[in-house]
């Protein structure tokens, strides 16, 4: 039983959530992916670095097929969310989008009530049955997100008279109500000042209990923080992926090396 | 003129070019040492050059009529300076045109003659020493200025202050002209509402005019009841919206966000082309082909409907309006920033929904603008009433019977020759500072409204 039981009980831990294979994309002529492999992990909070341009934002919209909604962009390869390739044909890119949620480097809150931005995914979904209910979702997921304090007294304000740092976790937040397996996090602090950075921090560590979370940063710092994996990219392609504390102490590759001390990028 | 004008052209060149070599010359080339650039100086040296002899010809122009005048009588016979007004007026007038060499409303006598031949000595000596002198205070004013060239005179600024001024005398003159507009539709209307009540005006469900046009009616028998031409606008402008909204936004909303880079290419320039259709050629559409279109169709369905009907010209006209709601209304959805589109989708929003709840929302305040200039457009239109709806002020909101608007009486009072003071006429200037006001109401709404908008994504 017992050696049954300990590879099992390891899988649930770090079951893979995300499996990416030989993934090639193009935006007309031009390649920005070329042949990516990567497991993303469940529960885990995986960071994508690597200089400007070097596809980190184009892989990680195409974990919940964002790059759909781009003209002249193509994907090849497999990509596959517990099991399930994402291009099957029986794949809603609509539900896969309620699965894999998506933050973005700009906060980017709709012109309406605190209240109606994070009611917005619950009803589209028809996830809740009543105004009742759906309070109750947009109360938790502020909470989670570590707004509900801050705003419980202006849910009826619009959503962009929050200041920057509030904006963005009422994104997350609007994210979170829709009850996503995993979230995407673009560079989700590039606009936010070191305190509004710290709480959002704070808050990837919570949610990861719940969520798989994958957040592409320039800043190493950040990376080393708040993440378990990392996946360093260069020219398109994956260099080298690990444990966190691995690769920024030692990693493998000459080219990682000279990007996380600055040499380069 | 022709001469001068020209002069005074060459004189400021070559004031240009010697300010320019002045002022190389006066810091010996090192233009480092120069307030402003080289060519600075030679714009300031023009300017001396050409604004005084300017100011010379037009206070000749000012002047010249009072020379003439006094001109005309001075020396004359007593029994012309006695003449009555109209008579004097008439003389001088014929004397003026006999110095010009032109027909006189009478053989010329003696005076005549004589008053001629001074304006002539007036106007001789007009030319010649106003040339003279403009050219004179030209060069005065060329020497002067280049004479005080010093590497720290401030010439780009003294030239940008002319500059500015020059600017600002421009946009006055637009202001200018739109409150005399005003002005004079606001007194007209005045003169109409000491013969007709203002309630009367407003209020009145009779239009008649016509009835006035006798001298012993005016302002008493003719019926000056505006409301039923207001309606009649009200009436066609609620059918021409009908049509334009609904389609333009439509429109706009493939435009912007479902067509192909290439459909949209070529569908948004077609649809201007709209815009660029004389409104007169929409009118005879209206009134030969939509108009007995929607005759027969009115009495395949057993409605009487009259041959010119509300309803042909709304329909039109609402065809013409819908590249203005497509086109305005496209701008304002594509304002909506991609990262709102691109959030609402990733929650797992569908693209009808997207647009729907977040899109339009978000554009709402600058497509309500879009209409709002619509709708003036269309209260504003003439052409296409005028040929299809007909003339009859019909109190009615049947869509298929005769309707008249504003625009168009305004029109029918005007063509014609009535007295200009009589009641008819008047009315026309009531009825254009009431569809002044209006208009100007609905636009400055549609402008607060797109500010607002504006604001929002700044
Ligand atoms: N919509 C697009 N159309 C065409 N090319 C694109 C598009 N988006 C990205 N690219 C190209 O694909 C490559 C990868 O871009 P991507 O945005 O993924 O880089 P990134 O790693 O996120 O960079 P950054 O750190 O600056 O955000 C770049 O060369 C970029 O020019
Ligand atoms: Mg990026």
């Amino acid at each position: 039983m017992t050696t049954i039981s300990r590879p099992a009980e390891r899988s649930q831990l770090y079951l893979t959530k995300i499996t990416t294979r030989d993934l090639n994309v193009w935006y007309g002529e031009k390649q920005a992916l070329f042949s990516v492999n990567l497991d993303i992990e469940r529960n885990r909070v995986t960071s994508l670095i690597g200089p400007s341009g070097c596809g980190k934002s184009t892989y990680l919209r195409c974990l919940n097929r964002m790059n759909d909604v781009i003209e002249g962009c193509r994907v090849e390869g497999k990509i596959a969310l517990d099991g399930d390739d994402v291009h099957g044909e029986d794949v809603d890119p609509v539900q896969l989008r309620a699965r894999v949620g998506m933050v973005f480097q700009k906060p980017n809150p709709f012109p309406k009530s605190v209240w109606e931005n994070v009611a917005y995914g619950p009803r589209i979904h028809g996830l809740a049955t009543g105004r009742a209910e759906l309070d109750e979702i947009v109360t938790t997921s502020l909470e989670r997100a570590g707004l509900f304090a801050e705003v419980k007294d202006r849910l009826d304000d619009p959503g962009t008279g929050l200041s920057g740092g509030q904006q963005q976790r009422l994104c997350i937040a609007r994210a979170i109500a829709v009850q996503p397996d995993v979230i995407l996090m673009d560079e989700p602090c590039s606009a936010l000042d070191p305190i509004a950075t710290a709480r959002i921090e704070e808050l990837m560590e919570e949610l990861r209990a719940r969520y798989t979370i994958v957040i592409v940063t320039h800043s190493m710092q950040q990376a080393a923080r708040v993440s378990q994996r990392t996946a360093f990219f260069h020219l398109g392609a994956v260099v080298e992926e690990g444990e966190t504390g691995k690769l920024f102490t030692d990693p493998r590759e000459e080219r990682t090396r000279d990007y996380i001390t600055g040499r380069f990028g | 003129m022709l001469p001068l004008t020209l002069a005074l052209l060459l004189l400021s060149t070559a004031a240009f070019v010697l300010g320019r070599r002045r002022a190389f010359a006066v810091v010996e080339g090192e233009t480092r040492l120069l307030h402003s650039q080289p060519g600075s100086y030679g714009q300031w040296v023009a300017l001396w050059c050409a604004l005084p002899s300017l100011a010379v010809v037009v206070a000749w122009w000012l002047l010249e009529p009072a020379l003439i005048e006094w001109q005309t009588f001075a020396g004359a016979p007593a029994e012309v300076v006695e003449l009555p007004p109209e008579r004097r007026e008439l003389f001088a007038r014929d004397a003026l045109a006999l110095s010009a060499g032109e027909v006189t409303s009478s053989e010329p006598g003696p005076a005549l003659r004589a008053a001629a031949g001074r304006i002539q000595r007036v106007e001789g000596l007009g030319q010649l020493s106003v040339g003279g002198l403009a050219a004179a205070v030209a060069l005065m004013g060329l020497g002067w200025a280049r004479g005080r060239i010093r590497p720290q005179l401030r010439a780009r600024n003294h030239v940008e202050a002319v500059a500015r001024t020059a600017l600002a005398a421009s946009s006055l003159v637009a202001i200018l002209a739109t409150v005399g507009i005003v002005l004079s539709l606001v007194f007209e209307a005045a003169r109409f509402f000491a013969l007709v009540p203002l309630g009367d005006f407003l209020f009145g469900l009779e239009w008649s005019p016509q009835t006035a046009i006798r001298a012993d009616q005016v302002g008493s028998s003719g019926a000056f009841g505006a409301a039923p031409v207001f309606a009649g606008t009200l009436l066609i402008t609620a059918l021409a919206m009908a049509v334009a909204v609904p389609v333009g936004l439509l429109a706009a909303i493939f435009l912007s966000d479902y067509a192909t880079p290439l459909t949209r290419a070529w569908v948004k320039p077609l649809l201007e082309i709209l815009a660029g259709i004389p409104t007169v050629v929409y009118g005879f559409f209206a009134a030969l082909s939509v108009g007995p279109l929607v005759r027969q169709l009115g009495e395949r369905l057993g409605w009487e409907v009259s041959s010119e009907s509300a309803l042909a010209a709304g329909l039109v006209m609402g065809v013409m309006i819908i590249p203005f709601v497509s086109s305005l209304s496209d701008d304002v959805i594509n304002a909506v920033p991609r990262s709102l589109r691109e959030g609402s989708l990733g929650l797992g929003a569908t693209k009808s929904e997207t647009i729907r709840r977040v899109v339009l929302p978000a554009a709402l305040p600058g497509i309500v603008g879009a209409v709002l200039l619509a709708i003036s457009r269309a209260i504003g239109e003439t052409m296409i009433v005028v040929m299809a709806a007909g003339l009859a002020a019909n109190l009615s909101a049947n869509p298929f019977e005769a309707v008249t608007t504003v625009t168009v009486q305004i029109v029918t009072l005007l063509v014609g020759d009535q007295e200009f003071d009589s009641a008819k006429t008047l009315a026309a200037f009531a009825l254009g500072l009431a569809l002044f006001l209006v208009t100007l109401g609905l636009n400055v709404v549609a402008l607060v409204v797109v500010r607002r908008y504006r604001e929002q994504y700044d």
